[in-house]
């Protein structure tokens, strides 16, 4: 995964809350390998009426250009669906304002390069009016935490680490494997400290 | 002197290897749990060349699209392939597979404590946001995306940033008919489906003591509905009734060892926690949602509310909501007609579950179909060891396999569009049941009084005189 610090693209509102993750990709898509891609599950839904024809009206229809979502409480809520970070990214989605995110969401979403970006219940408001139905060029900036929309500038909210990781791109299993020798000595310490730890049925067995 | 200690601190802190300056913590992982959905996963560990870490300490099992009628011959080429892709990545690492056929096959967050896999004191992962249930045991349990699942494959470890702390303390007795399930929905109700979100929680108090371990499993498992992603009970006598002698729990003197060691898995009495919550037992009502979100859930005699009347901009959502749901504001819940009823879920699939519902239906006739697919092949053995499938059955209802079944409709146990659905399930997102569904979310006995007059109901006047 490549690390970002910056991002010049078009903001979209998406004003509705509680947008969970199966309505972010319904489970239908998931046995889809991800090599084929995902961006056409994103809120397939929502998008589309019972027969697959898009509805025009909603945000992503009308701008499917848009790179940065603006979005209601609890966006990623639900399941906790890898793949529904997979449809955004897939989709050309790399960051999500909004005042609040499921937290396993949130997780997948650092862990793929998406950035979850926390703004007040005000500054979701302020931009769902600012942007209303248009799609309007904007520039995120992870060092300085902040979305800049012509002249209006809101900070976010970013778990330190998180900003650190998204910005260096870095794999956790790599940097895990640094810790080995402690890692090692704690299974070490619990075979013979804990010995109920361990499946009885394994236990019995080796 | 040491600072008071709640439960999540103690777990946290003997599972801490260590602790990077931003605050995440490196975890040891005790259980992982893998299921079909995990290709993603096991997909990034090939690409890495690597191996499961600790293929004694990994669980695979058929639940997410396991077919619950039919499973001789799988017709459906994609469920076949994701049951395939599982069968060979288990054999390829050596785990122990809970396959279709197995006696024990089941849904992983019925398989797990039923096995003893699920055990006080420890971490348990498993890429499902319903892992939560586990912690009824006093376990560190939280669901986790692939990447993580890949993480926790590879090294047995995951790194994670410890929660705010949350208790929700229920005091006094369930009324006739209530359940651990209407617990969840109304705190869920009352604190919104981000009202945890950032916290584990811990649940408490004499209500929570009274609940079996089933009971219990439903309230850790519904805690991700609220928006936290643990959720925690303290270890006792009837946590202990319940693991004794099962396949993977401890046994002889190292079970005496452990129970001396759980006995320690409380919170202090002057711990403080980030939030703290009371219930009263005795006020809580039989619960159903009207809603697409499990926050939008209502006492049976309430009335659907007018969402002009909400406030914290949660109107435009109930406005919706209703569209979806074809319903109207002000119009009582009681009477809605439904559809069709589905009875299981790692929510309420168990054998208590499948009793409760059993209670109601004895000697009568649902007026809608249904589908009843208990929560694990053993579940399933044991209720018709008790006759239960026999009730089911000759009320009008369908008798099926284990599996994940109809709460996701993977395996194509689907309810059609625009059909209304009562349901023991965990969510009633849009089109969680299927493209189109409405679902409605109640207890077991709540879904069998709906499958007996054909709409939402009050279970209550349907259990009187019965022995429940």
């Amino acid at each position: 995964m490549s690390g970002w610090s910056q991002h010049q693209g078009h903001a979209v509102a998406l004003p509705i809350h509680n947008v969970d993750t199966d309505q972010l990709i319904p489970s239908r898509f998931m046995s889809t390998p991800r090599s084929e891609g995902y961006g056409r599950f994103l809120l397939h839904d929502l998008r589309r009426d019972a027969h697959g024809e898009t509805h025009s009206d909603f945000p992503l229809n009308r701008h499917d250009h848009a790179s940065i979502l603006v979005a209601g409480r609890n966006f990623g809520g639900g399941s906790s669906r890898e793949a529904a970070v997979y449809a955004l990214v897939d989709a050309g989605i790399r960051a999500v304002f909004a005042p609040g995110f499921g937290d396993i969401f949130a997780g997948n979403a650092i862990n793929n390069g998406l950035l979850p970006a926390r703004i007040s219940e005000e500054e979701m408001n302020l931009l769902f009016q600012g942007l209303a139905d248009t799609a309007l060029a904007a520039e995120v900036c992870l060092e300085k935490r902040h979305l800049q929309i012509g002249d209006q500038r809101i900070g976010f909210d970013l778990d330190p680490g998180w900003r650190t990781k998204l910005i260096n791109g870095w794999d956790d299993i790599d940097l895990t494997l640094t810790y080995r020798t402690e890692i090692d000595r704690h299974s070490q310490v619990l075979k013979q400290r804990a010995p109920w730890i361990r499946p009885a049925q394994i236990t019995k067995n080796s | 002197m040491t600072a008071p200690c709640t439960l999540l601190d103690r777990l946290w802190t003997a599972h801490e290897i260590v602790r990077r300056e931003d605050g995440a913590s490196l975890l040891w992982v005790d259980r992982h749990l893998v299921h079909e959905g995990s290709h993603h996963a096991f997909g990034k560990l090939a690409s890495r060349g690597a191996r499961v870490a600790e293929p004694d300490l990994t669980f695979a099992v058929v639940d997410h699209y396991a077919p619950t009628r039919g499973r001789d011959r799988i017709a459906d080429p994609q469920i076949k392939y994701m049951v395939e892709t599982l069968r060979k990545n288990a054999h390829r690492h050596g785990l122990r597979l809970f396959d279709l056929k197995d006696p024990g096959q089941g849904i992983v967050h019925v398989v797990g404590p039923e096995q003893g896999l699920t055990l006080p004191g420890l971490l348990i992962n498993c890429g499902d946001s319903h892992t939560s249930t586990h912690g009824a045991f006093g376990a560190l349990a939280f669901g986790i995306g692939a990447t993580e699942v890949a993480h926790v494959l590879a090294t047995q470890t995951i790194w994670q940033k410890k929660p705010a702390a949350m208790r929700i303390r229920i005091e006094g007795r369930l009324g006739p008919g209530v359940s651990a399930k209407d617990i969840a929905l109304n705190w869920i109700a009352r604190l919104g489906a981000d009202g945890a979100q950032g916290h584990a929680i811990e649940y408490a108090g004499s209500a929570v003591r009274d609940l079996s371990m089933e009971g219990r499993m439903t309230l850790c498992n519904l805690s991700i509905e609220g928006g936290g992603r643990f959720g925690l009970i303290a270890p006792d006598e009837t946590t202990y009734a319940y693991l004794r002698g099962r396949p993977y729990a401890p046994q002889g003197s190292v079970w005496e060892a452990a129970l001396a060691n759980w006995a320690k898995l409380i919170t202090d009495g002057t711990a403080t926690f980030d939030q703290d919550i009371h219930l009263n037992a005795r006020e809580i009502a039989p619960t159903v949602t009207w809603g697409t979100s499990p926050e939008q859930a209502i006492p049976v005699t309430a009335t659907i509310p007018d969402p002009n009347t909400l406030a914290n901009g949660k109107a435009q959502g109930a406005r919706d909501a209703l569209d979806y749901m074809r319903l109207a504001a002000g119009r009582p819940i009681e009477g809605t007609p439904v559809d069709q009823v589905f009875i299981g879920s790692c929510t309420n699939g168990r054998i208590e579950d499948l009793r409760h519902a059993a209670a109601v239906l004895a000697g009568r006739k649902a007026k809608v179909s249904g589908l009843v697919s208990p929560g694990s092949a053993l579940v399933k053995a044991q209720a018709e060891e008790e006759g239960l499938d026999r009730i089911f059955v000759d009320a009008g209802l369908d008798w099926a396999d284990a599996g994940c079944s109809m709460c996701v409709g993977m395996n194509g146990d689907l309810v059609p569009p625009g059909k209304r659905c009562a349901s023991s399930t965990n969510r009633n997102f849009r089109g969680r049941q299927g493209p189109g569904a409405l679902t409605h979310l109640m207890s077991p006995a709540m879904v069998a009084a709906a499958a007996i007059t054909g709409t939402i109901t009050d279970v209550r006047p349907l259990l009187e005189g019965r022995a429940t």
